[in-house]
């Protein structure tokens, strides 16, 4: 489109920004995020996102239950979260900005549509008489941009046939039109992406457009805004980039795996927030050899993929807490075959059905620890939504090549987020060897020799022997085997050598891990940090900007929960201090307290939100005082 | 006698010109009680097997947990026992990649119909091609002696001393509610019939269904006699067979329909003859409905008898089918996956 260009408005330019778009969970406002983001990572920017929505899907309109957020964080440096606190609220109605007032910063700037603060909405965010903030004074440490976006955008639509309820649809174009124009921003991606989702509907095309322009042309002309933004691309490696949320990263880890490993991908799987986009993910890309399978609930998801497991074609299920709950018998079973299977959990808030759409860290003890018998399965856990891809293909690697279930933590934090990936080649992905064994054809001499399905290799790794090959017919189950044979045994010294031989071979997988590596900081000081998971970017914020403080800090960031990499235990005697943040009461200071005998502090946060650099930065300094 | 006629192939008897029959039994010792039904299931099952022709090594055999579900061990095939309840899923997972198998699933009344209810009628509904040998004996064995949800009311047991007040499972009218494809009861008893019924079952595309009276007879002895001893059997059993009326007591009664209420017809006064007789279609889903249903409490005067045999038989794609061929219909338009491309995604852009 080609931008009428008055006298320009002056431009200030800023490193980086947070904005949080909130409105209703109708308003579209996750579109209108997500748009603003590519076009932010597609002029260069290095971006973080995070969306926040109501566990609901329609809760009453204008009602604070019903608030659905999209933070942004985008910047011309390095960025490593979505942002403590936002620069810009943009909302939708008087709920919107009740429900999210704390988290902007003083002097930030509110652009609020001021038809969402009716004397109704008022009442239902709850301002007390339905006094109306946007004119009572009571924002005058913000700068507030009141404006009407229903009404404008009605008008920019007169001309259209469309009715009433979908030209107000149009809202969320009209505010993503202008803040592409307060960000300096063009309309090109959001253009094309209208293009390809109503290009068989062109009233709605047309629609959504002109809704685009009006915004855009508003900010121009009119006369309330004086200031425009810029922020500059970030000074990323160079490459070729994609954006990626959490979710996907898991699925197209989970597929490159397979790819590497020569296997088809057997997913199990049943609806549940934050997972279920996994499940949407892989379902597309059959054509891969993947076989998708909606199980009737969570114990058929896991049984199915040990099945396939079986068959030869590599088993994976995903779920989150109450999930997974679901599936620790079965999650027995796989360790007891000694058979691959990745078991992906995206943490949300527990216990029970808790806070399916917000974030925590609460299910590391039932991973590590939530099961039946001696039963030690390998966790691994993503710190970012790249992380996701790496960590899942890794999981495939562990379960292919040790033949073990494992468990991949990630939550709905990084899950839904997403960030820029300078996406691998192919090629650079190593190849996966599953420990299969050729077949015993009758008549040769193999075909004399006993087939032992439990005999094991210098890492303890049992032979994968599939049905159809001949001469391996053997048989497993749950019940525990004999050494070597697998034929049920309850002799008591070999259930202490098998409980011994399943434990090694888990242990012998850290052999595996590269050596152990601090983010950042000092190779010895005052306090080190250990974190795991989704806290990565506020710790790494944080403990970037203590050094730069003088502070002796180091960050190490786990992600071999179990077994733990062997140069942990000789790292954390190197500093006075430990601090271990997580978004749980303290699950990885108690296995590290009881694994290495070391005095580590918490920070803890479970509010089902994400810590914020801040906090972990006073936290850091509250412990360096102590 | 009884037979079980049908419209599939036997391969029992197509193949019988094999020169040798393969052993499928395995190296290990059978742990059943002594007089266990199970024994003559797993003879037939091993005959069979031997007669089809099945290489051993494409043979599975999945199991879930109860003294049925040690079957696996018995066979030197593939074999996985499972966990309680579960083998279902197992199956549907292990069927969706191995289209090319024999997959064969053992179970017992309450791993398939009390802890495992969920997953059979989805096993059921999707027709995931696999043969269901429901090991009945009305009893939890393995756990010494409890009721089970097919035990009748009022079954006296080691958890139910006052008699149990849970009214049972018809399975096979549980199954046809499910939309299964094969439908078929037999007894351990009568190893004829049973081993006919299995090479049904086994020629079937689909669930296969077999429901097998087995007596325990440790914990619940007897519970099956009426069905299985030579004095009561003429009366209360009904041998059913594609194409033929239904005829009881040596030819001397029948059932009829009446509308949709089945009737016994006595023979004896010359008012009715075989030809007033329901003829029994197994491709008759409605009435196969009706059929399922004769499952009166032997015990009471003027029971129906029970009907023995294959109940119903339909044609229905397999799950697995349905699968493979999105997979292959996936690769045909968009050609086998480009990993570069996933990786690449639709959106890229490029810095420096």
């Amino acid at each position: 489109m080609s931008i009428n260009t008055k006298p320009p408005k002056p431009v200030e330019e800023r490193s980086n920004v947070v904005i949080l778009f909130a409105g209703d969970s109708g308003d579209g406002i996750q579109l209108t995020g997500t748009q603003f983001t590519g076009t932010n990572a597609l002029f260069g920017n290095d971006v973080s996102t995070f969306p926040n929505y109501p566990a609901e899907i329609r809760a009453p309109i204008g009602t604070l239950a019903g608030v659905s957020g999209f933070q942004l964080h985008f910047g011309s440096v390095e960025i490593f979260t979505p942002g403590d606190q936002c620069d810009v609220l943009v909302v939708m109605n008087a709920a919107a900005l009740s429900a999210n007032l704390d988290k902007l910063k003083p002097g930030g700037i509110i652009i609020a549509n001021s038809d969402g603060f009716d004397k109704k909405n008022l009442r239902l965010a709850g301002f007390i008489d339905a006094a109306d903030p946007l004119t009572d004074g009571s924002l005058v440490n913000f700068q507030v941009h009141a404006v009407d976006v229903t009404k404008l955008t009605r008008t920019a639509l007169e001309d259209s046939t469309l009715g009433m309820k979908e030209k107000d649809r149009c809202k969320n174009m009209f505010v993503l039109g202008f803040i592409n124009w307060m960000f300096s921003r063009e309309n090109t991606l959001a253009e094309g992406f209208l293009e390809k989702k109503f290009g068989k509907k062109p009233d709605l095309l047309e629609a959504n457009r002109k809704a685009l322009i009006a915004g855009y042309f508003y900010g121009e002309t009119s006369e309330t805004f004086t200031t425009r933004f810029e922020v500059k691309a970030a000074p990323l490696p160079k490459g070729t980039y994609r954006a990626i949320t959490g979710n996907q990263g898991t699925a197209l880890g989970l597929i490159a795996g397979a790819r590497k490993a020569k296997l088809d991908l057997f997913y199990g799987s049943y609806p549940i927030t934050p997972a279920s986009e996994i499940l949407h993910e892989l379902s597309r890309h059959k054509n891969f050899g993947v076989i998708t399978f909606q199980a009737e609930d969570e114990i058929a998801a896991i049984g199915s993929a040990i099945g396939a497991s079986y068959g030869g074609a590599l088993g994976i299920t995903a779920s989150s807490g109450p999930g997974i709950a679901l599936k620790t018998e079965a999650m027995g079973l796989a360790l007891m075959l000694e058979i691959p299977l990745v078991i992906v959990n995206v943490q949300r808030g527990g216990p029970s059905t808790g806070l399916p759409t917000k974030t925590e860290q609460a299910d590391l003890w039932q991973a590590v620890l939530g099961r039946n018998g001696e039963a030690p399965i390998p966790v691994l856990a993503a710190s970012t939504p790249i992380d996701c891809f790496d960590m899942a293909f890794e999981a495939v690697q562990i379960a292919l090549e040790h033949m073990t279930p494992v468990i991949l933590l990630t939550d709905g934090y990084i899950a839904n987020g997403s960030e820029p990936w300078r996406f691998p080649a192919a090629d650079s992905l190593p190849e996966i060897k599953p420990p299969f064994i050729a077949a015993r054809e009758a008549g040769t001499p193999s075909a004399a020799e006993p087939f032992l399905p439990y005999a094991r290799d210098e890492r303890g790794v049992r032979p994968w022997a599939i049905p159809g090959q001949a001469g391996l017919q053997h048989r497993i189950g749950g019940i525990e085997k004999q050494d070597l044979t697998g034929n049920i045994s309850y002799d008591p010294r070999n259930h202490e050598k098998m409980v011994r031989l399943r434990a090694e071979k888990v242990a012998r997988i850290a052999d595996r891990y590269k050596p152990i590596r601090l983010d950042s900081g000092p190779a010895e000081g005052e306090l080190l940090v250990v974190g795991w998971g989704s806290t990565y970017g506020a710790i790494r914020t944080a403990a970037l900007q203590l050094q730069k403080e003088g502070h002796a800090v180091a960050h190490v960031h786990l992600r071999h929960m179990f077994p733990f990499n062997k140069g942990l235990g000789p790292l954390l005697k190197q500093y006075k201090k430990v601090l271990v943040p997580e978004m749980n009461s303290g699950q990885l200071r108690q296995l590290l307290r009881a694994e290495f005998l070391v005095d580590a502090q918490g920070l803890n946060k479970i509010q089902g939100m994400p810590f914020t650099s801040e906090e972990i930065r006073v936290g850091i300094l509250n412990t360096l005082k102590s | 006698m009884s037979t079980v006629n049908g419209t599939s192939e036997m391969p029992g008897q197509a193949r019988s010109d094999k020169p040798e029959k393969v052993d499928f039994s395995s190296d290990q010792e059978i742990r059943w009680c002594p007089g266990c039904g199970d024994y003559s299931i797993l003879k037939q099952v091993e005959t069979l097997l031997a007669q089809s022709g099945k290489k051993k090594e494409d043979v599975v055999f999945i199991s879930g947990i109860g003294c049925s579900s040690r079957f696996p061990y018995y066979l030197d095939t593939y074999g996985m026992h499972s966990i309680h309840g579960r083998a279902p899923t197992i199956v549907s997972g292990l069927r969706s990649v191995r289209p090319d198998l024999s997959v064969w699933m053992v179970t017992g009344d309450g791993d398939a119909m009390s802890i495992g209810g969920n997953h059979i009628i989805h096993l059921l509904r999707r027709n995931v091609d696999v043969n269901v040998l429901l090991f009945n004996n009305q009893i939890y064995g393995l756990t010494k002696g409890q009721y089970s949800p097919t035990s009748p009311e009022g079954a006296v047991t080691r958890s139910t001393p006052m008699g149990s007040t849970d009214h049972p499972f018809n399975p096979l009218a549980l199954v046809k509610g499910a939309d299964g494809t094969f439908i078929a009861r037999s007894m351990d008893r009568d190893p004829k019939h049973m081993r006919e019924v299995l090479a049904r079952a086994d020629a079937h595309r689909g669930t296969s269904f077999v429901e097998v009276y087995q007596n325990c007879n440790v914990f619940n002895d007897g519970a099956f006699e009426v069905f299985t001893e030579k004095a009561s059997k003429p009366d209360h059993v009904l041998f059913i067979e594609h194409g033929k009326p239904l005829l009881f007591a040596n030819g001397t009664k029948g059932i009829k329909l009446d509308g949709m209420t089945p009737l016994i017809l006595n023979f004896s006064t010359g008012a009715h003859s075989a030809d007033d007789c329901w003829v029994h279609n197994e491709r008759d889903g409605f009435k196969a409905s009706i059929l399922v249903r004769l499952f009166d409490d032997p015990r009471l005067q003027g029971a129906m008898p029970r009907p023995f045999g294959v109940f119903y038989v339909a044609d229905r794609p397999t799950h697995e089918e349905k699968l493979q061929a999105q997979v292959k219909r996936a690769k045909e338009v968009k050609g086998p996956g480009d990993l570069d491309k996933l990786l690449q995604g639709e959106h890229t852009w490029t810095i420096g």
